[in-house]
Formats: structure tokens, C-alpha cells, sequence
């Protein structure tokens, strides 16, 4: 009889019940996609800001050069959670005596880690030099190969291609780094580090460098850690706050239209009271419609919401956001409420009215 | 007749109209603090990306290549050429002025470090910390600790007119200096007022104002580079095209927009035998991530307008549903369906509009309190979004009335006087 009345009452008014519906599968969609995007975003910056480059620089202790298997150590430790790239340098002389940057890398992880350089092309050979802006008019304005001496030694290089970014960068010539060390002599001295992770993983992450290899320094870069960390904070700060109007103003919407239904059937009430339903049985009903309702328009609204959250992150990130499952039963827990307190309410304001007066119209 | 029935309404059916009223006033308050937060957004976040160093670098034109590893500077300090201090205060005379929130000059010089009967080579940075300059009528400080807000003291930090110094933190600890010590350089004694540590090349190094640095340089006025703070826009396509390639309207354009690059030609323009570039690793990143943010909050704006004026509509669709009696006497003494619908859409017409304003003035304190307490900075409302936001307010109300509306006026009076349906 319960579960009977409880269908032919949605059955029979599907207009009323069906926009209910609409406005809580709405609400729902819109506080899940919201809860997804706030859960989410923290890690989708973070991709972006590694883009910055490294946010860790291992050195050797007082300018030395690195042990030759530190950039292994360093591999294996933080087990692909980032890009690393070696750099060695040493002051070369071109060929008029003026003295320039050399530095050998290695060109495959440098244009993984610092995707800002603008490189005309990328040397694939070796005894090809990638040259900065400023520094083509030293050495090779116009494109021709070019000798660079290091304590006595010649090295004969071709130009590769040029390297442009503001920086210190401009002024150097860089080279594959077998060439570099087959040249000088001189390993690594540097090894930039884009470690990916929060911050407390950054830390711990320095922590396992500083144990693994005790004749380096680890210093993390400052401005790019606070910068990221700032912009995370402030980003997550507004979105919160968005997601507190949007969700509460979806909910008020819901709360106005289930009142305004529950406020429509005032007669059925009145016909099952003057039946002789009691005032236990009476609230019973209107709470198992509402809980029905309720989780029924939260479930779609959660796939549907979902879908939105995902396509935001397609549309903005070119990354989908991943589905938190967490975030369902807080959505349906807030959609039962919700439902709820607006079947409540109006049943305890029509519990004082004589169902005779409600039947008559009045 | 018309005017007093919908006076009539408004004042006998105080609860009905304050629901209504009220969801139309939450409504237009998410809008338009929404609208403001989205509008303002791309500028807050770019002063916090500031945090992450200058994006701009002004070196002389005729500059010999820097010899620099790792932030240490190897080239001999009187090579090369330099700018000149007294140019600097024309940075803010730029057209994009007010977009530039900081700079600060910088002059490496070599110094002995004297002391217990021996001397070593040290390097010491010539900069300001927070001058004050003044260009026209605009007076200003700028320095590292705007340029630079990495960087941290423990101690003081140094007048920029006095001669005290900063200690990089890994040669204080190495040569075990204490803020409040005296130590001496290249023959002058001077106090350490604090140590400094900005995870860089400086903690191996001394920072003392631009005229110390000068004076030990004995080069009155030079400036070796120049750090710019700016805020920029993202760059396109557009930005990256060579000035020298555009005709007139489109190199306005090009000029007038707080592009990198725009802003970078400049402030070339302005310094006499100045080069200006952007840092690449700061200004290409930076545009990325604004681009992302913009584009999220600008997609969560679009969703809360959406939530909001799906709101509205619901509350009007119940407020209308709730008044089918009234509809069917108003028929049943011979009002035609023009006449209900004209009283219906007047009194959304007037919800709308009241609930708009205050719900514009409701959503404006409510966007300077997002501004305060999340960017500690003012969010404010151009006035340009009121009668925008009235304008949507008024159709959302009509497209949620409208179909309540249809309904009311096609109901028989008999059904309706009787209370079915």
C-alpha cells in the first residue's frame, strides 16, 4: 500500500514530479562537477607550474664537479615523479680570445624540463653546438663552423641552432655532453630537478637527495615553490568560494520547487488525513518520497556532473578530470537533506490545518 | 485599474512576492559577484605570479656577452657597458606605467673581504631595497622587495641611503658574521645589518645599496641590469610579430597592448642605449597558467549564472502556480489573456528590477569581501555591469515566468475557482 502510493503519486502528477526531479538531478550535477573540479585542480596546476622548469638544484658541495653516478642516484630516487637534466660549464675562450660560458647537457632532458627556451633547432649531431642569441655575433655570426679552446685543448664545432630566453642563457653555447667531457674533462657540477608532487613530497624528496648523496648540496629554487604555492592557495581559496554560491544557490532552487509540489498536494494530504492517516504515517510518506527523490536525483546528477567536470577539464586543462568517487556520498547525503527539509517544512505548517478547511479550498 | 491591481498584489501578498523577491535577489548576487571575481581574476593572480621574479630584463645595448655560471658573475666588473641610474625613474613613465609593479637595478662589484690579517675575494650586489624615486608627480618605491619577494632577512633590512650591508646566509655561516657585526670591504668598514637568504647565487655574496656599489666601483651612476616586475597579458600570435613589420592602425594596436614584448619595446625606448627582453622561463609560463585560470573561473562563472537563473525560475513558476484562484476570478469577471499576462509580467518586470538592485549591491559586498579575504586586495564593480545584469535579470525572470504564465491564463476559470488542478 506504502510503496503503491508512493508510484501512483509520481505516476499521476509526472509533470510536477518530473521538474523536482530536473531541479535536483541539476543541483546535484553542478555541486558534483564543483566538489570534482575543486578535488582536482590543485593537481592540474601543479602540471602547469612544473613547466617552469626545475624546482630543485642538486650542486656539488662548493662549485666541485658531481660524482659520476649522481645522475643515476638521482634517477633512481625519485623513480620518474620528474625531469632531470645535468649541465657542466666551464669559461672557454672563441676564437679572438674573448672569453664565453660553455656548458655541456644533455639536449633530450633539457627540452623536456625548460620548455620556455625558444630554439630555432635542436642539434642531433654530435660536435653541433646550440648557441645563445647573443652569443652567434661572438662566434659564428654567420653560421660558419667556429674553433673554442679550454686550456690549450681546440675543440672544432659546427652551429647547430640558436637558443633564446631572456636569461643567462643567451650569452652561452651549449654541447652534447659526451663532446663536453671528451673536451674538458670536466663532469656535471649541476643537475636541475623538476620534481613533481605537493609540497610535503618536495620536501621529503630533498630529504632522500640529501641522504643519498652526501657530497652534493640540494637547494630548492624559492621563487618557483612560494610562486606555485601562492597561486595554488589563492585559486583553491576562490573556487571553494565559488562552489559555496553555486551549490547553496542550486539548493535553494531545489528547496522552492519541492515546496512549492509539496505545497500542491495539500488535498491529498487532507483526503489521507480525514482517512485517518496518522500524523507518524503522514510524515513517513512525504519523507520516503523525498529520500527517493532525493537519491534518485543525486545519482544522475552525479554522472552528470562528472561528465561536466570532465569536459571543463578537457575544455581548459586538455586533461580530464578524473572521477572522485569520494565526493558521491557527500552529494547524496546533501541532496537527502536537502529534499528532505523541504518535504518537512511545509508538511508541519499544514499538520495544524483542519484537513476540512484545506478541502474546501481555502 | 491596471497599476492598482498590481499594487494591490504587491501589497496584500507580502510573503509570495518576498519568496519570490528573495530568489531573484540571491540569484543576481551569485551573478554579479561572480562577474566581478572573473573579471578581476586574471589581475589578482598575475600579482601573485609576481612572486616568481621580474619577468623583464633591461641590459645596455652594446653589451659584452655575460660570463655567468650558476648566478655567480665571472666577467671583470669594469667591462662592458652600463645603464645609467639617472634614467631608471622613466620606467614609470612608460605608457603601461601602472602596470609595472616594481624594478630594481643591479650592480655585481668585486670587493676584498679584509679581516684577522687576510683578504679574500667576495662579490657585492649593488641594489635598492625599497627607494624612493619620483618621476612627474608620481612618487614611488621600488627594489628587491618588491622585484624580489623571495627573498628573506633575518635582521634588518639596510636604508637604501645607508651604507650597511646584507650577508648571503651560506658566507655568514662560513665566515660566522652575525647581523650587527662590522666587517671590512675593500678598505671601508661597514655594518651587516642582516643575512639574507634567497636559495640563490646572493647567499654567497654581500647586497649593498646601488651607491656603495658605485662608490667601490668608482663609477658613479652605472647600473650593469635592470629587473622589471610587470603585468602582462598572455601572449598570442599577434604579440610575437615583428613592430617593424606593421602599418600604422595594427602597430598601435600592438603598441597599446601590455603584451611582454609591447611593454619590453618600450622600456628600450625609454632608456637610452637599453636592450629589453623578457625572461622567457617567467613571462611564457606565467601566460600559461593565467590562461588556465581565467578560462576555469571563467567556465564556473557561466555554470553560477546558469544555477542562478535556473533559481529564479523556479521560484517564479511556484509563485504563479500558487495564484491559479486569482487567475481564474480575474477571468471569470472577463479579464481576456492579454490582460493576466500584461499583471503577471508587470509584477515580474518589478520583482526583477528591485530584486536586481539589491541583489547587485548584496553582490558587490559580497565580491570585495572575496577580494579581502582571500587576495587582501579591493574588488571592485564597474557600474557598466548593472544595467547588463537588470537586463538579465528581467529576461531570466520572463523566461521562468513564461511558461507558468501560459499555463495560468489558458486555465478554464470553473476549474480553477473550484481548486482542481
Amino acid at each position: 500500500m506504502f510503496l503503491r502510493m508512493l508510484v501512483r503519486a509520481a505516476v499521476l502528477r509526472r509533470g510536477r514530479a518530473l521538474s523536482a526531479l530536473f531541479a535536483m538531478v541539476v543541483a546535484a550535477a553542478v555541486a558534483t562537477a564543483m566538489l570534482n573540479l575543486y578535488v582536482d585542480v590543485q593537481a592540474k596546476l601543479r602540471r602547469e607550474f612544473r613547466n617552469y622548469g626545475a624546482n630543485l638544484i642538486v650542486v656539488g658541495k662548493d662549485g666541485a664537479s658531481l660524482p659520476a653516478n649522481t645522475l643515476s642516484q638521482v634517477e633512481s630516487t625519485l623513480s620518474g615523479r620528474g625531469i632531470v637534466a645535468p649541465f657542466a660549464f666551464v669559461v672557454a675562450r672563441t676564437g679572438d680570445g674573448q672569453p664565453i660560458v660553455v656548458a655541456g647537457t644533455d639536449f633530450d632532458r633539457v627540452r623536456q624540463l625548460d620548455r620556455w627556451w625558444s630554439v630555432s633547432n635542436w642539434p642531433s649531431a654530435p660536435q653541433q653546438a646550440l648557441i645563445g642569441v647573443r652569443a652567434v655575433a661572438a662566434v659564428s655570426p654567420k653560421n660558419q663552423p667556429f674553433d673554442l679552446s679550454f686550456q690549450g685543448r681546440t675543440l672544432h664545432l659546427t652551429p647547430g641552432g640558436t637558443v633564446q630566453t631572456g636569461a643567462a642563457e643567451d650569452s652561452r653555447i651549449y654541447l652534447p655532453l659526451s663532446d663536453f667531457v671528451a673536451w674538458t674533462g670536466i663532469q656535471p657540477s649541476t643537475i636541475e630537478v623538476a620534481a613533481a608532487g605537493s609540497p610535503e613530497e618536495i620536501a621529503a624528496t630533498i630529504n632522500q637527495f640529501a641522504q643519498a648523496l652526501p657530497s652534493a648540496d640540494v637547494r630548492p629554487v624559492r621563487q618557483i615553490m612560494e610562486g606555485e604555492a601562492r597561486v595554488l592557495g589563492k585559486t583553491r581559496s576562490t573556487l571553494l568560494a565559488a562552489a559555496a554560491l553555486i551549490i547553496l544557490t542550486a539548493a535553494l532552487c531545489v528547496l522552492s520547487t519541492l515546496m512549492g509540489w509539496v505545497f500542491d498536494r495539500r488535498r491529498d494530504f487532507a483526503i489521507m488525513k480525514a482517512l485517518g492517516a496518522s500524523g507518524r504515517l503522514l510524515n513517513g510518506f512525504f519523507a520516503a518520497e523525498a529520500a527517493v527523490l532525493g537519491a534518485t536525483g543525486a545519482l544522475i546528477g552525479f554522472v552528470a556532473g562528472v561528465g561536466i567536470a570532465a569536459w571543463i577539464g578537457r575544455a581548459n586543462f586538455h586533461a580530464a578530470v578524473v572521477p572522485r568517487f569520494s565526493v558521491l556520498p557527500v552529494v547524496l547525503a546533501g541532496s537527502m537533506i536537502v529534499t528532505l527539509l523541504a518535504a518537512i517544512l511545509p508538511i508541519s505548517l499544514l499538520r495544524r490545518v483542519q484537513p476540512a478547511v484545506i478541502l474546501r479550498g481555502e | 485599474m491596471f497599476v492598482r491591481l498590481v499594487y494591490e498584489s504587491f501589497r496584500r501578498q507580502k510573503r509570495r512576492k518576498l519568496l519570490a523577491g528573495a530568489a531573484i535577489t540571491l540569484g543576481v548576487t551569485v551573478a554579479t559577484a561572480m562577474i566581478a571575481v572573473a573579471t578581476d581574476i586574471g589581475d589578482k593572480i598575475n600579482r601573485e605570479l609576481r612572486t616568481i621574479g621580474a619577468n623583464l630584463l633591461i641590459t645596455p645595448q652594446e653589451d659584452t656577452l655575460d660570463v655567468e655560471i650558476g648566478g655567480v658573475n665571472l666577467k671583470p666588473p669594469t667591462d662592458g657597458a652600463f645603464l645609467n641610474e639617472a634614467d631608471l625613474p622613466k620606467i614609470k613613465g612608460t605608457f603601461w606605467h601602472n602596470n609595472i609593479t616594481g624594478f630594481a637595478p643591479m650592480l655585481p662589484v668585486n670587493v676584498s673581504l679584509e679581516g684577522n690579517g687576510k683578504a679574500r675575494d667576495a662579490t657585492l650586489l649593488g641594489t635598492y631595497f625599497s627607494k624612493h624615486l619620483a618621476f612627474g608627480k608620481e612618487d614611488f618605491a621600488t627594489g628587491v622587495r618588491t622585484t624580489h619577494p623571495w627573498w628573506r632577512v633575518s635582521g634588518a633590512w639596510p636604508d637604501d641611503s645607508s651604507r650597511d650591508v646584507l650577508i648571503g646566509e651560506r658566507l655568514a655561516s662560513r665566515i660566522g658574521v652575525k647581523p650587527g657585526d662590522h666587517i671590512t670591504l675593500s678598505g671601508r668598514d661597514l655594518r651587516v645589518s642582516g643575512v639574507l637568504s634567497t636559495g640563490g647565487a646572493e647567499e654567497d655574496q654581500f647586497v649593498g645599496s646601488l651607491a656603495l656599489a658605485q662608490e667601490i666601483l668608482a663609477k658613479p651612476g652605472a647600473v650593469r641590469r635592470v629587473y622589471v616586475s610587470a603585468l602582462t597579458k598572455p601572449e598570442d600570435a599577434f604579440a610575437r610579430r615583428d613592430p617593424k613589420s606593421m602599418s600604422g592602425p595594427i602597430y598601435d594596436r600592438w603598441y597599446c597592448s601590455p603584451y611582454p614584448q609591447s611593454i619590453a619595446f618600450q622600456l628600450a625606448e625609454a632608456i637610452p642605449h637599453s636592450h629589453a627582453e623578457q625572461i622567457r622561463q617567467v613571462s611564457q609560463n606565467e601566460g600559461a597558467i593565467l590562461t588556465r585560470i581565467e578560462g576555469l573561473i571563467f567556465l564556473i562563472t557561466l555554470a553560477a549564472l546558469f544555477a542562478s537563473a535556473l533559481a529564479v525560475s523556479a521560484a517564479m513558476a511556484t509563485a504563479i502556480f500558487e495564484r491559479r484562484a486569482e487567475v481564474g476570478l480575474m477571468k471569470a469577471l472577463g479579464a481576456g489573456r492579454l490582460a493576466v499576462a500584461s499583471v503577471f509580467f508587470a509584477e515580474a518586470t518589478l520583482l526583477a528590477l528591485m530584486g536586481g538592485l539589491i541583489g547587485f549591491v548584496a553582490g558587490g559586498l559580497l565580491a570585495h569581501q572575496i577580494g579581502q579575504s582571500i587576495f587582501n586586495s579591493q574588488i571592485t564593480i564597474q557600474p557598466v555591469v548593472l544595467p547588463v545584469i537588470l537586463t538579465i535579470a528581467v529576461l531570466v525572470t520572463f523566461a521562468g515566468s513564461a511558461a507558468a504564465i501560459r499555463r495560468a491564463v489558458r486555465l478554464d476559470p470553473v476549474f480553477a475557482l473550484r481548486g482542481e488542478l
